[in-house]
């Protein structure tokens, strides 16, 4: 790293984080219609929740199944204060309320780490599967605490209003998490730089090594955890404070799941990667779920696409696409690069079209076979919807099997030539 | 007396199955250091392939050939995804298992819809087996714990005294030596990788129409043989018969006993109402606690004994 020096204005960083901060301010403005201030509430509150995973997973090489005991527990003390709060009991304004989530993170990432962080990979992973699993079965033994099957509930409008900020317009919700998310992703982004930070990357890389040079693993990978568990808790209360409701769900494994998907989706390696990854992942849960029944297959296909053939996530993707973009080479892989994407774009119409026809068929078809797909009347029960996309996909595999070793040789050959001439500037 | 052998053979009956299912996931993570996330979803699946053979061909067929099918599926997963995802290391192998296990119970759902299935135990096998004092034991309990006695046995001896289950044992611990004798190790892994996957099938065979066939049975003992293969020690196979039979009757017992520290107080004579301090725990039966005790178990033997039962690295 040949960053990490200090000029006297460091024009490209600030020119980074104030156009971050101009996006969070504008987006609100942008995307105006309907449930959109919702989804940016959301999208940022699971950007807080995928980079602090990605402290684990990315920099700490932690593959974690529990990271929701960190936002759930964090997101359940968080509406229990915000419920005294209303009560009286407790002074606490709503601006603060996530802090008492992350404080609660750092508590529930003492306790927790400490027996999680005494092994890594894939032990780790299971031990993390375990802890969640057991909050999750606690959550049924605990109503009190847990709410059970209801969940807790709060009203996230208490006291005066403040300067005119009552919380109660969903506004004023998302430039409190916006607010959250910058300082969080600052102080994300700042921990990367600092030595912790940095011999958690040694610890992931070799964890031997850096038990010779002196360093202890467990206290390492501990640390690290207590921090990511206090960012997660931050995102808990936001959460909180959106939903105005948490329940049992929010301790479950099956919501830990979706973080490591969302982040490994974005892009493990680099920093901005998990926050892709959020947008990506909102869109294709809370977005998709609204169009389809089948978008839990579709997370899951695109999931494992991601595994095997784009290990650095759509982060890596577009990097990779913007470095080609940059050698002004973007000339010499178009040709190729058209037919693989219209290829893969006709098969995908094939297979969707039938995902889509045979859950009508087995889920829905007690109110007929006929469905309303792409605009067209369908019946599911009929030859022609399925005649059809069989040829779709038949014909985009056939083009997708004839067009890839093209492109194939041409990225190739253009990465190479790329790589050549970064080695000559060198 | 009654109480506890009944319930001592339930426990053992249950034991047995998960061991069922930890063995093919204990096989494949010592030799390919794979663990595999959708190893429920196997399960899942044999449950279903029998389901389905048996509403057409019988039980019996489906017993063997349900099996085989869930066998040949995970050889296929091994040949053409796991195996392109190796390169990357062992993380991303997980993951890809853990994607996998996504889109497997989406598939079953398309399948066969998300509402359970009827699928019954056959009339063969209805019935009691032997009455202890009062309670009657099911012919059908007896059966699955043959079955999972036959199956180690098998497994027992095909490692031993077998050709290939010398090959695989080699390839355990060496496999470039074993490569460099003339053997196609990565084949040897589909094989295990099928193998293993066979065994979860067969347990879903026999575990799906004693308990219930649905969606959601891959979820409801997939976390358990974690803890399973965890508290036995990474990849000992008799430490994962140890820790399924440990967890099995413990399970078993823990459900059957309403008892809670709010009695043994009251034994105690000492007076307590809701205002007692820790009285949410306090009243917590034991049946209620049941589901956590796997695992606290898991967390106290990663305290205690990190290494697990039997085994014998520290992961």
């Amino acid at each position: 790293m040949n960053r990490l020096t200090y000029k006297p204005l460091d024009l490209g960083r600030w020119i980074v984080w104030g156009g971050y901060a101009v996006l969070l301010i504008v987006a609100p403005l942008v995307f105006n219609k309907g449930a959109s201030l919702s989804l940016l509430s959301q999208i940022g509150t699971i950007m807080i929740v995928c980079l602090s995973y990605n402290m684990l997973l990315g920099q700490g090489g932690m593959l974690s199944f529990g990271h929701a005991v960190y936002t759930g527990l964090g997101a359940f003390i968080a509406i229990h204060a915000m419920n005294l709060a209303a009560q009286g009991t407790v002074w606490l304004p709503v601006t603060l309320v996530p802090l008492v989530g992350g404080l609660a993170g750092i508590f529930f990432g003492i306790v927790f780490g400490y027996v999680t962080t005494k092994k890594s990979g894939t032990t780790f992973a299971m031990i993390t599967l375990g802890i969640v699993e057991l909050v999750f079965a606690c959550s049924l033994m605990f109503p009190e605490f847990f709410g059970g099957e209801g969940g807790i509930s709060t009203n996230r409008v208490i006291g005066k209003p403040v300067f005119g900020i009552s919380y109660g317009p969903q506004i004023q919700v998302y430039y409190l998490i916006a607010f959250w998310l910058f300082v969080s992703t600052v102080a994300m982004y700042a921990f990367t730089q600092t030595p912790l930070g940095r011999i958690i990357n040694a610890v992931r890389d070799n964890p031997e090594r850096a038990e010779f040079v002196g360093y202890d693993t467990h206290k390492v990978r501990y640390l690290t955890l207590i921090l990511s568990a206090f960012f997660a808790g931050i995102a808990g209360g936001l959460g909180a404070i959106n939903f105005e409701i948490v329940t049992a769900e929010n301790v479950s494994a099956v919501r830990s799941g979706a973080f490591l998907l969302f982040t490994f989706i974005g892009g493990v390696g680099f920093f901005f990667g998990p926050m892709l990854g959020a947008i990506a992942g909102i869109f294709l849960t809370v977005m998709l779920s609204d169009y389809t029944k089948a978008w839990q297959l579709y997370v899951g296909v695109f999931f494992i696409v991601i595994v095997m053939y784009a290990p650095g996530g759509l982060a890596s993707l577009i990097l990779l696409h913007l470095r080609v973009a940059k050698h002004a080479m973007y000339r010499r892989i178009w040709p190729a690069l058209w037919r693989v994407v219209a290829a893969t774009a006709l098969a995908l119409a094939g297979a969707v079209i039938a995902i889509e026809m045979l859950y009508h068929l087995t889920l829905e078809s007690a109110n007929g076979t006929e469905m309303r797909l792409f605009g067209m009347q369908v019946d599911t029960a009929r030859a022609p919807g399925w005649m059809a996309a069989a040829l779709l996909f038949a014909i985009g595999a056939a083009w997708f099997r004839q067009a890839r070793p093209a492109f194939a040789a041409a990225w190739n050959r253009v990465n190479a030539d790329i790589e050549d001439a970064m080695r000559r500037q060198a | 007396m009654e109480f506890t052998l009944i319930t001592l053979l339930n426990g053992l009956s249950y034991g047995l199955l998960l061991f069922m299912l930890s063995s093919g996931l204990t096989l494949i993570f010592s030799m390919m250091g794979v663990l595999n996330f959708a190893h429920a979803s196997f399960y899942m699946l044999g449950a279903y392939f029998a389901y389905a053979i048996s509403a057409k061909l019988g039980f019996w067929p489906a017993l063997f050939i349900a099996p085989l099918l869930v066998g040949a599926v995970g050889a296929l997963v091994e040949r053409y995804g796991l195996r392109a995802v190796h390169k990357y290391g062992h993380i991303p192998e997980l993951l890809f298992t853990f994607g996998l296990s996504y889109v497997m119970v989406e598939l079953v759902q398309l399948i066969w819809g998300r509402a359970a299935v009827p699928y019954a135990i056959p009339r063969e096998l209805e019935g009691p087996l032997f009455t202890l004092y009062t309670t009657t034991f099911p012919i059908y309990r007896g059966f699955m714990m043959l079955i999972a006695l036959l199956m180690l046995a098998a497994m027992y001896l095909v490692l031993t005294r077998t050709r290939i289950g010398l090959v695989i044992q080699a390839a355990l611990t060496h496999p470039d030596a074993v490569e460099a004798l003339g053997h196609n190790v990565p084949r040897v892994f589909m094989l295990v990788f099928g193998g293993g996957c066979a065994l979860a099938g067969l347990a879903g065979v026999i575990g799906g129409n004693a308990f219930v066939t649905e969606p959601g049975m891959a979820a409801t003992v997939g976390s358990i043989i974690f803890v399973v293969v965890v508290v036995g020690g990474m990849g000992s196979l008799l430490g994962a018969l140890l820790a399924s039979l440990l967890i099995g009757i413990v399970q078993t017992f823990a459900v059957a006993l309403d008892y809670s520290l709010l009695d043994l107080l009251g034994r105690l004579g000492m007076a307590s109402g809701p205002d007692t301090p820790g009285y949410a725990v306090l009243k917590l039966t034991i049946a209620q606690t049941a589901p956590i005790l796997p695992y606290l178990l898991l967390v106290l033997m990663l305290i205690f004994r990190p290494r697990g039962l039997l085994g014998t690295r520290e992961g």
